[in-house]
Formats: structure tokens, sequence, C-alpha cells
């Protein structure tokens, strides 16, 4: 589904990103950890086309597609969405037309007439269930008021709105109760199908406990410095980074 | 450059056959109109209250002036100035600022007067509506003046709209008076929907006695250049004014929009919201003042002025201002101006809101706000559309004119 070969990648005059390269499988969920600053955040903007990050070297293909030739809104109709670490508020945009927008966008794109608006309120009711997210949410402005746990878990509303095929959680967990937490877990659980590939960044277990994942990348100084399964993450939660960086040294 | 010299000129060789079409209230003032106006001539971007405007360059083309009379749709309320029910005279050209230089060539030049009057304790339901269409094969200058009168307890909707019907270029000057006696209510809704050929320089005065509630909405959706002037006198106490704006500009309009509101007494609350969108090389204005005269104790007010350049050629000059001479009031002002929010554009283009629409999505947001505030629900509902058609770039004629067409 995704491949990245030696990427690189600059914020201003930074570089970041030091030569990555992560294959992510159809179905595969992969938890990427790393210390602060290490470009967790970086490579999940990169991915979705943020103009504020600049790739200087190295490809991303996605199904096959040359990502890096498409902008962010090409590669969210292609089906790659990401759950933000810090949700934008947008006073006086309604929950409601904003969905309208990006549903009807994304089925433009895709060569589909757009939604009815009965039709439209119908799959928001029913999707809005899914996430246990308030009806009184939607008549708000777009994360205006919301709490964190409501912000949270309106990223993954809009990801079951959207019904991508690679989604990126980036640091999800930060800010959440272990309420909170479970439910928007187990309504990314719920929305998954057997394709549905993901990007797991966190710094705990605890997501990891929920959302089980098939690989777990180590990413230091912009580059990932290990791979393996499920019980590498253990080890971190156990023991942090620094053994991985004496290993490296 | 004098531009003024052939409005002078016009003046006296046009000044027996404008007295003519006009009636004697309009006569009676206007020599000594015309005297103030050759005297001082267009006022230069010195003059503080204009000088975001070149006012000598808009006036120096060669216009014709037009002076076929108005036409008046039979309706309650509405009047020519001359079949005037009431005596009009202690009125008119008596709540303008006669030494205006644009107030006074609208005076010398103006043939033909529209007066609304509502009688005492007369509650209007409908609104009043008045639509001026500017019309003509030629380029042509109109000069409009309207005479607002609600008597005490009288209540009424005003929305008068602008547009333009012929692809010509119109200068248009308007002079709108307005008093409002004690306990009255009056909305009064502007709104420009006319074309880029179009300038417009509108000068509204407004005189209000105690226990009004008055709202103005002054709409700018589609022009060329426009300069709005308003002037608010409170000369009654407990009366509440809101001044509203709403200023869209696009490719190389200009709007320019000068307030003032005049607390004369005390016990009195005003409050003033303008926004606008200026986006390509659109250039907007906005400079309010707020004065608390001495004895104007207990005033309280509240000015915002916000605006958005949707992109870095469009230029935009505010100048909030509060001067306040009593000791026991409470007043704010404060204005922004403000770029694209870059977080909430690349949130949206993630969710796969393509780019240009979610910049509509963003300004329409922005002007949300003051259609929010617009009191008459069909006029409130029609102003959502038709602003969000104006940033899709849908709105490039106005749409309602069947004339247009």
């Amino acid at each position: 589904m995704l491949d990245i070969k030696n990427l690189h990648a600059k914020v201003g005059d930074k570089e970041i990103l030091k030569g990555v390269n992560l294959t992510i499988k159809d179905g595969e969920i992969h938890a990427l950890m790393g210390t602060n600053g290490a470009g967790k955040s970086t490579l999940s903007n990169v991915i979705v086309g943020n103009p504020a990050y600049e790739v200087t070297e190295g490809t991303i293909t996605f199904n096959g597609k040359n990502l890096l030739d498409m902008n962010t809104e090409e590669r969210a109709h292609a089906g790659i969405f990401m759950s933000f670490q810090a949700p934008i508020e947008i006073p006086g945009v309604s929950m409601t037309n904003f969905m309208r927008a990006a549903v009807n966008a994304r089925r433009e794109a895709l060569g589909k007439e757009p939604l009815k608006s009965t039709d439209f309120l119908k799959v928001m009711r029913e999707k809005r269930k899914l996430v246990e997210i308030d009806q009184k949410l939607m008549n708000r402005s777009v994360n205006e008021g919301f709490s964190g746990g409501e912000k949270k878990r309106n990223e993954i509303f809009q990801m079951a709105m959207l019904e991508p095929t690679f989604c990126i959680l980036d640091e999800t967990d930060s800010g959440l109760d272990v309420d909170a937490l479970r439910i928007v877990a187990e309504g990314f659980n719920k929305l998954r199908t057997a394709e549905t590939s993901a990007l797991v960044i966190t710094h705990y277990q605890r997501l990891l406990d929920y959302i089980r994942p098939d690989v777990v990348h180590v990413l230091i100084d912009g580059k990932i410095v290990k791979t393996g399964g499920p019980d590498l993450a253990q080890k971190i939660e156990d023991n942090g980074f620094d053994w991985l960086k004496e290993e490296l040294a | 450059m004098n531009s003024e010299q052939q409005y002078i000129e016009l003046y006296q060789e046009a000044a027996d056959t404008i007295k003519a079409r006009s009636c004697p209230v309009m006569n009676a003032v206007r020599d000594e109109a015309f005297a103030a106006f050759s005297q001082v001539g267009f006022p230069s971007k010195k003059v503080e209250r204009y000088r975001y405007t070149d006012v000598d360059a808009a006036f120096a083309p060669n216009y014709g002036i037009s002076l076929s009379p108005l036409t008046v749709k039979p309706s309650p309320y509405i009047y020519h100035l001359k079949d005037a029910p009431i005596d009009v005279a202690p009125y008119y050209h008596h709540v303008a600022d006669a030494a205006d230089p644009l107030t006074a060539l609208n005076t010398a030049l103006v043939h033909d007067a529209l007066l609304i009057y509502v009688p005492k304790n007369t509650q209007v339901e409908d609104p009043i509506v008045v639509d001026n269409w500017l019309r003509g094969s030629a380029a042509t200058m109109m000069n409009r003046r309207v005479l607002v009168i609600l008597e005490m307890g009288a209540e009424a909707t005003l929305i008068i709209n602008d547009h333009a019907a012929d692809k010509q270029r119109f200068l248009t000057t308007q002079v709108m008076e307005i008093v409002c006696h004690d306990n009255s209510r009056l909305d009064l809704y502007e709104i420009e929907e006319t074309t880029p050929l179009c300038s417009r320089f509108s000068n509204v005065y407004l005189r209000a006695g105690r226990d009004c509630s008055i709202k103005h909405n002054s709409i700018t959706l589609f022009n060329g250049q426009t300069r709005n002037l308003c002037d608010v006198y409170l000369t009654g106490e407990n009366t509440e004014v809101t001044l509203n704006g709403c200023a869209i500009g696009s490719g190389k309009q200009r709007i320019d929009n000068n307030t003032l509101i005049d607390h004369q007494v005390p016990n009195c609350q005003s409050n003033e919201l303008y926004k606008y969108v200026v986006d390509d090389q659109a250039v907007g204005a906005f400079a309010g003042r707020i004065l608390v005269e001495k004895d104007a104790q207990k005033t309280t007010s509240q000015e915002t002025n916000a605006n958005l350049c949707a992109s870095s050629d469009a230029r935009m000059y505010t100048q909030p201002m509060l001067e306040i001479y009593a000791d026991d009031v409470k007043c704010a002002h404060g204005s922004t101006v403000g770029v694209m929010d870059e977080a909430a554009l690349f949130y949206m283009r993630q969710r796969g809101i393509p780019e240009s629409e979610a910049r509509t999505l963003l300004k329409n947001a922005f002007m949300g706000q003051v259609i929010d505030q617009i009191k008459y629900e069909p006029l409130r509902q029609r102003l959502y559309v038709k602003v969000e058609k104006r940033f899709r770039g849908e709105l490039d004629k106005c749409e309602d004119c069947r004339l247009c067409k």
C-alpha cells in the first residue's frame, strides 16, 4: 500500500527526516515510536502533503502512484487520512457543512454523484453512533469549544465518514483519559476492514493494547533505527530508548 | 487635477433646468449649496475623512448628468419629496453636514428626491423596499437624495438595493438624511450589488431622539469604487444604535467606509461591527470615530473592525477612533487585519476539501458574523446565499435584476 524510500524532508532550513525507509502492506498496522523531536510528526505531515514541509530526497509510492506528485486534497481523495495530534478549530464553519464538503469532494474525485442532503444526514447519524459522538457537536463550528476528548473522537468520526484505506493516527492517545482512549480505539477498530492499513504514532504502549500493531518501528534522529514485532513496543515501554541508542552507538 | 471645474460649469449651465424640474424646498438651499461646493471644491486626500479615496480622480471623467424624474412605484410611505404630506423644509439639508463638499455638490445638482415618511405610532410590518436601478446608454452621473422621517413611536424596516442594469460607467452621489423621532425604531439595510464600472459616494446622516432603536447595515457585495459615510447623532437619552458593515472586495475594487457616532447625551449605547474580506488587488478602508461628548455620561460603546486579506496584493487600512470627553463611560474599540488561517486550510484539504473551496468556506465563515446579526429573517437568509455566491465568484452581476438578463 505505502512504500517510502530514502525520504529526506525539512522544515524551513532544518532537516528532520534523514533517509526514512518504510513499507506498509494492505491490511497491516504499523506503530511508530520514538523520542521527542525524532521526526514522527514530520513523517506523517509529509505523507499527507502538508505544504509547510519540503521533501528534498526520496520517494513515496501509494498504491503504485507517486504521492509526491499529488497535492494534499488529491492524497485525501486517494484514501489517506490523518487523525491530527492537535485538531484545528475552524470558527464559523459548522461540522455538518465541513463534513458535507469533504464527503462530496471525495465522491466527486471518485466520479460519484454528491450525496443527497437526506442521505448525507443519515450517514452522519450512523457514523456518529459508531464513535459515540454527541449530535449537539455537529451543529457547532468545527472543533470549536470541543474538549480534548471530543476533538479526538471527532477525528475518528471524520475517519468514519471518509472511509479511508490508509490512516495515520498521530498521537491520538495524547490528552485522552482511559475511557476516551478506549472509545476512540474501539471506534477505529470497528471502522477497519481487512484492507485498511494504518500508521499509529504513539509514545505509549497503552494505545497499542487496543490497536494491535503487526510491526513496530522506532524513529530516532530522522531515521528508522529498529523494526520489530509487538514485543518491541513493550520493551520500549519498560526500558525507554536509551538501550537502543547505546546499541546504535 | 481640478475636476470641480466641470461641475461648476455644469451647474452654471444647467441650474435653471434643474430648478425647473425640482421643487421649492430643494431649490431653497440649492444656490447656497453650490456656493459652498465651488468655494472648497473636491476634498483632497489631505482631508482627514477623505484620506482613503481619491475623489478628484473619481469625478474627473466626463459623465452626462441624469435629469429624468425618479420613477416611484406607488407604495405606502414612499413619496416624491415634492408631494410630501408634511412640511419637510425643517429637515431637508438640515440633518446633513452642509460643509461636506460631496453633500454640497449633491444638494446643488439633485433635481428629484425621495421621501420615506412613517407617521406617528405607525408600525410598518413589511419592509419598505427601494430598488435603485442605474440605467444609461452613456457614462452617467446620478445624484440621489433620500429623506427618511420616522415620527414618534414609528417603526420600520427599510431596504435599499443598488443595482446597475447596464454595463456602463455610473457615478452616483447619494445623500440620505434620516430623522428618528423619540421612541422610534429603524432597521436600515443598504445593499450595493453593482459592477466594477460604478463609483458610489454615499453620505448618510442620521439624527436620533430618545428611546430609539436604530440599526444600519451597509453591505457592499459587488462594486467598483465605493465610499460610504455614515454619521449618527444621538441627541436623546436611552437610544441604542448599531452600525454594521459587510464589505467584500476582489479584482481592483475599492471600498471605503467612514463612520461617526456622536454621543451628545448620556445613557446611550452604540455597537459597531464592520468586517471586510479583500482579495486580489482590492483595497478596503475603514475609519470609525466614536465621539463621547462632555455630558454623555454612562455611554457604552463597542467598536470592532475585523478584516481578512485573502491575497498578498490586497490592502486594508483601518482606523478605529475613540474620542471621550466624559469620565463615566464604558467604551472599547479594536481592529484586526489577518490573513487566511493556513492551519485551517491544511486541515480542510487533508479531509479532501479542495483549496479553493476551503478558502471560500473560511471567508464565508468570517463574514457570517455580520450576516448573523441581520434581524429581518428573509433578508438574512438571502444574504447567506449571496455572500457565499460572491465568494464563489458566481455573483458578478446583480442576479436579482430582471433588467440585466
